[in-house]
């Protein structure tokens, strides 16, 4: 059991700069992975983690180079190698599974061909074992009818199927150590918990070594025996995953544990100021330094060793580490936040709003009407108040998105009415609104590289609302950029800047910056921070928070993430196939009764708490596609009760906690039945 | 007051950034010669007509064929003609109308593409059909019609040839249009409520200019090209106008025994072309921009 199957030792990657400047993004990292255990690798973007992940499979990416140390995988460096003696090991020895398996199948072969093909190139096995390998290890995958399996192509697969195949045929070769790197990024929740599952269960079924790759705590904290936590290009804290979750003695860990938004946990998660220095601008002294409040004199000047404990079997790289041995009782603490009064008045109303993508035709295109009898929404009704939070959550797919889209007026509605202040009908086509309604509804992206546009300042970028809506010049309308700023607490040096020169949080406060510019009343929020890393998150959902508090701006925040909904709502909506499931104020949402539904996904959030496992109810199939009629969940609730849910829409109750659950189950029954 | 300061400010910045540009297309070797060869030409176009030692059309039957010598550089031609004097200035009208055609493709193939781009669908299609439609017939075949009925004036040949080499740019500017209206921040704009025009001008322009700039400046060396090309079949400029294609043409048949008559057009003919071509790609890639699909000539 503690045979060292690979080890990296003094190792150092980097980069020559534009300037011809070598730079470093792996510093002196060293790690050992023993055989059977699988090790966490965890960090933000940019913290190295891939590239020494790679590195262990004798891999550099193009365009960076080995400055030193080795990678030893059965005492054996891996990067010194030719490449035929790679070839032999890749596949037979390390396999990797890839963050988007989709992408990684080969689209016009089936799947039955590709896992033959590997089986082919990695083992000996003749024409009719490798038929009988194939269908074992689609077994070992927990595919559904995996006779059937075989013979279909990648694009019939969801992205969950396609997963399980990449495993599938990373185990054809039997290996003993396998990389996954972000192997459920990008999948649904209940899908990334029942993938975990699966692979805990094959690391301890075939006793394969894995190194899991994340930027999530909560998806390592389920696999790992072991973690290790990078920062800028380091190893800063190394040990047990238990010790490493619950009692963190390095400041960055810690602060990151805190950051993360918590199903338990009502308010705000604590966020952390700056963010992760680029490689090249990491000054000496230690590269934590900026942002830690343990940070001293001796930090600035001096960088710490990466020192070994040995009654917590920890290597942890800090000078004051020991100042955090025995305070971690309060990692499980929030920033309370002002909720909303309840007696304000409605400032947006959803009225039997239906939404389809179907293509119109000719006929109806004339007539100007939508004829879809079963559109991708369908009878939203929510009435939102002034000042108020309300989250949409859901599973990708859900039609969080598409109900926003409506609201800004984005995309024609089929049926129903969307109302702004005092019952006026708004339009959901954007030509039809008057100025004023526009600017008093703004959106905020997902995405802030695809929001705000490369080739303008920060300055040009906020001045475009502050010009249209409120016809501001010169030395006006520099001040009121200033402010802005100010608001999402950057300072005026930004306005030159483009947004290539920020980091993802910057650009996001931009975002956000810009959205504020209209004076808005309401702003859609479309998975803000969802593109950002953890520690970044918690600040721009504080920021959020303290804007609306300041200005009584109303959100409607949009989300796949019911933790971070948890921190920011004041009430919850959770949609499935485009059809509400449950609404009520959010401490009521995430306590039961809930909606079948609500329950699954409760059950599949991923917490960075190795005490907490996900609880895996449903099955996780895709659904192209809502039912006909009936309920919306019925393909795929545990606790349907027979034909009624298949056939008739349930009615909705409303719990004795405040919140309105859609499902033929009597309410009181469902409370003792998720008891 | 303060409003002039900022958009000084602007300039300044603008100015600095094309000075940033340069000085990335000049840290490459091949972006440094290519750099040079295109000055070079630019500035011996400029001050060729004060420098050239000869009178260009003096025809002189005494001093036919010579070989090059310290009197004649490049030697003479088969009328007499000083050489070197006719290389320096052969290359200033294929330049001038090379490079106001290139304009004028930009400006069209550039409209059209983004225009294209923007509306999508079936009036994208139509579109689309008749351009790649009507320039499937032999460019040259139609040149010699159009030049046929009206003649080689430069008033002629700078549309045509401009109108011939917009395809090219119609595609790229199209293709960068479709990329970039997909994103988030045009999606952003019309949910302010912002007008198409200024849409158009604010948010799709500033980026697919750069790709379109770099397909003029590929298209151009090809002009350079095509324009040599008339020259040489007759179709170009008109004699005794010193010009490179028309050059080669004429020397082409005492290839065998006045090999200089020959040699110096072709070098500056070619020096030229891959002068702008390697300008292009270093250009291209100061910008970021990957031109791995690059069009036949
Ligand atoms: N080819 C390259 N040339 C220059 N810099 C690079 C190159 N590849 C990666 N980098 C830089 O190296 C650093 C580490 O990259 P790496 O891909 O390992 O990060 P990561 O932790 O996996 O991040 P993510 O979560 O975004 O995948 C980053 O700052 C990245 O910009
Ligand atoms: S060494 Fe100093 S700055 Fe670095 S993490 Fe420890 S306390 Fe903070
Ligand atoms: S109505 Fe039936 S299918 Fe729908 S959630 Fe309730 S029990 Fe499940
Ligand atoms: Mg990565």
């Amino acid at each position: 059991m503690n045979e060292i199957i690979e080890s990296v030792k003094n190792l150092s990657i980097g980069f020559n700069s534009q300037k011809g400047k070598q730079i470093s993004i792996l510093r002196n990292v060293s790690t050992n992975i023993k055989k059977g255990e699988t090790v966490g690798i965890v960090g933000e973007s940019g913290s190295g983690k891939s590239t020494l992940a790679l590195a262990m499979m004798g891999y550099i990416k193009q365009g960076l180079f080995h400055l030193k140390g080795e990678c030893l995988f059965k005492s054996e460096d891996l990067l010194k190698m030719s490449s035929r003696q790679l070839e032999k090991i890749r596949g037979r020895k390390i396999a990797m599974i890839p963050q988007n398996a989709g992408q990684a199948l080969t689209p016009n072969l089936k799947i039955g061909y590709q896992i033959d093909e590997a089986l082919r190139l990695h083992t000996d096995l003749k024409k009719t074992e490798r038929d009988k390998k194939i269908s074992e290890l689609l077994n070992k995958v927990r595919l559904p009818s995996p006779e059937t399996m075989a013979f279909r192509y990648p694009h019939e697969l969801s992205g969950g199927q396609q997963q399980r195949v990449a495993v599938a045929m990373a185990l054809a070769g039997k290996p003993d150590l396998l990389l996954l790197d972000e192997p459920t990024t990008g999948l649904d929740v209940t899908t990334q918990a029942h993938v975990l599952e699966l692979l805990r269960f094959i690391a301890k079924d075939t006793g394969t070594s894995m190194i899991y790759v994340s930027h999530d705590l909560g998806a390592i904290a389920q696999v790992s025996d072991r973690i290790v936590v990078m920062y800028a290009g380091e190893i800063v804290l190394e040990g047990p995953a238990r010790k490493i979750l619950k009692e963190p003695i390095h400041p960055y860990t810690y602060g990151l544990l805190k950051s993360i938004p918590k199903l338990s946990l009502a308010g705000l998660p604590a966020s952390m100021p700056g963010s992760q220095p680029q490689p090249g601008s990491i000054n000496e002294g230690c590269s934590f330094y900026d942002r830690c409040n343990l940070a001293n004199d001796n930090c600035k000047k001096n960088s710490p060793d990466l020192e070994h404990i040995k009654e917590l079997d920890t290597n942890v790289r800090c000078f004051n580490y020991k100042e955090l041995i025995n305070q971690n009782n309060n990692l499980q603490t929030s920033i309370t936040k002002k909720t909303n009064n309840s007696e304000a008045n409605e400032v947006l109303k959803l009225k039997d709003v239906s939404i389809s993508y179907a293509k119109q035709k000719f006929f109806d295109q004339l007539l100007n009407k939508i004829s879809d009898q079963n559109p991708t929404v369908k009878d939203i009704n929510i009435d939102i108040k002034k000042g108020e939070t309300i989250a949409l959550v859901g599973e990708s797919g859900s039609g969080k998105s598409t109900i926003l889209k409506s609201i800004a007026g984005l995309l024609k509605t089929k049926d129903g009415q969307i109302k702004f202040e005092n019952d006026r009908i708004l339009s959901s086509d954007l030509k039809m609104r008057n100025p004023n309604d526009l600017r008093a509804i703004q959106l905020i992206f997902q995405n802030p590289d695809e929001s705000l546009n490369p080739n303008h300042t920060v300055e040009q970028i906020l001045s475009q609302p502050l010009k249209l809506y409120f016809n501001l010049s010169g030395e006006e309308l520099k001040k009121n950029i200033i402010d802005l700023l100010k608001k999402v607490r950057l300072g005026e040096f930004y306005m030159s800047r483009y947004p290539r020169q920020l980091s993802g949080g910057e650009k996001q406060r931009v975002a956000v910056a810009r959205a504020f510019a209209a004076k808005p009343d309401i702003i859609l929020c479309d998975e803000v921070t969802s593109a950002l890393d953890v520690s970044v998150q918690a600040a721009v959902l504080n920021l959020l928070q303290q804007l609306k508090e300041d200005l009584g701006t109303t959100y409607v925040f949009v989300s796949h993430d019911l933790a971070v909904v948890r921190a920011i709502s004041d009430r919850v909506a959770v949609l499935y196939q485009g059809r509400l499931c449950e609404i009520g104020p959010s401490q009521n949402v995430y306590k039961f009764p809930s909606h079948p539904y609500t329950e699954v996904l409760l059950g599949a959030v991923l917490e960075p708490d190795p005490d907490i496992k996900p609880k895996l109810v449903a099955e996780d199939i895709v659904e192209e596609k809502p039912p006909e009629k009936g309920c919306s969940f019925q393909g795929r609730c545990p606790r349907k009760i027979g034909d009624i849910c298949n056939s008739e829409v349930p009615p909705w109750q409303i719990g004795e906690n405040g919140n309105a659950i859609r499902c033929h189950i009597n309410i009181e029954e469902l409370a003792s039945l998720q008891q | 007051m303060e409003n002039n300061l900022i958009t000084e400010d602007k300039q300044k910045n603008k100015l600095e950034k094309a000075f940033e540009i340069l000085k990335t297309m000049a840290s490459k070797p091949s972006g440094l010669i290519g750099l040079t060869i295109v000055l070079f030409h630019v500035v011996l176009a400029l001050t060729s007509p004060y420098i050239a030692p000869y009178d260009y059309k003096a025809i002189s039957p005494n001093t036919m064929l010579l070989a090059p010598s310290a009197e004649h550089w490049f030697g003479t031609d088969s009328l007499g003609r000083d050489v070197f004097t006719r290389t320096i200035l052969g290359g200033r009208t294929a330049l001038t109308v090379t490079f106001f055609g290139s304009l004028i493709a930009l400006l069209w193939g550039g409209l059209l593409g983004i225009f294209c781009g923007l509306v999508g669908g079936k009036i994208d299609d139509v579109v689309m059909r008749v351009v790649d439609a009507f320039l499937s017939i032999p460019w040259i075949l139609a040149m010699l019609l159009i030049v046929s009925l009206l003649g080689t004036s430069t008033e002629v040949l700078i549309p045509a040839l401009g109108f011939f080499y917009g395809k090219g740019i119609v595609r790229v500017a199209r293709a960068a249009t479709h990329d970039v209206i997909a994103k988030d921040f045009i999606v952003s704009a019309r949910a302010r409520g912002h007008s198409n025009m200024s849409i158009i001008w604010n948010e799709i322009i500033p980026n697919v200019r750069d790709a379109i700039l770099v397909e003029g400046a590929m298209r151009w060396s090809w002009m350079l090209l095509g324009f040599s090309s008339l020259s040489f079949l007759g179709f170009g400029v008109s004699p005794p106008t010193p010009d490179w294609g028309l050059m080669i043409s004429n020397a082409r048949g005492l290839m065998s025994f006045a090999y200089w008559s020959v040699i110096a057009p072709i070098v500056g003919l070619s020096s030229l072309i891959i002068g702008i071509n390697l300008t292009a790609d270093a250009f291209a890639k100061a910008l970021g921009i990957d031109r791995s699909t690059k069009a036949p000539v």
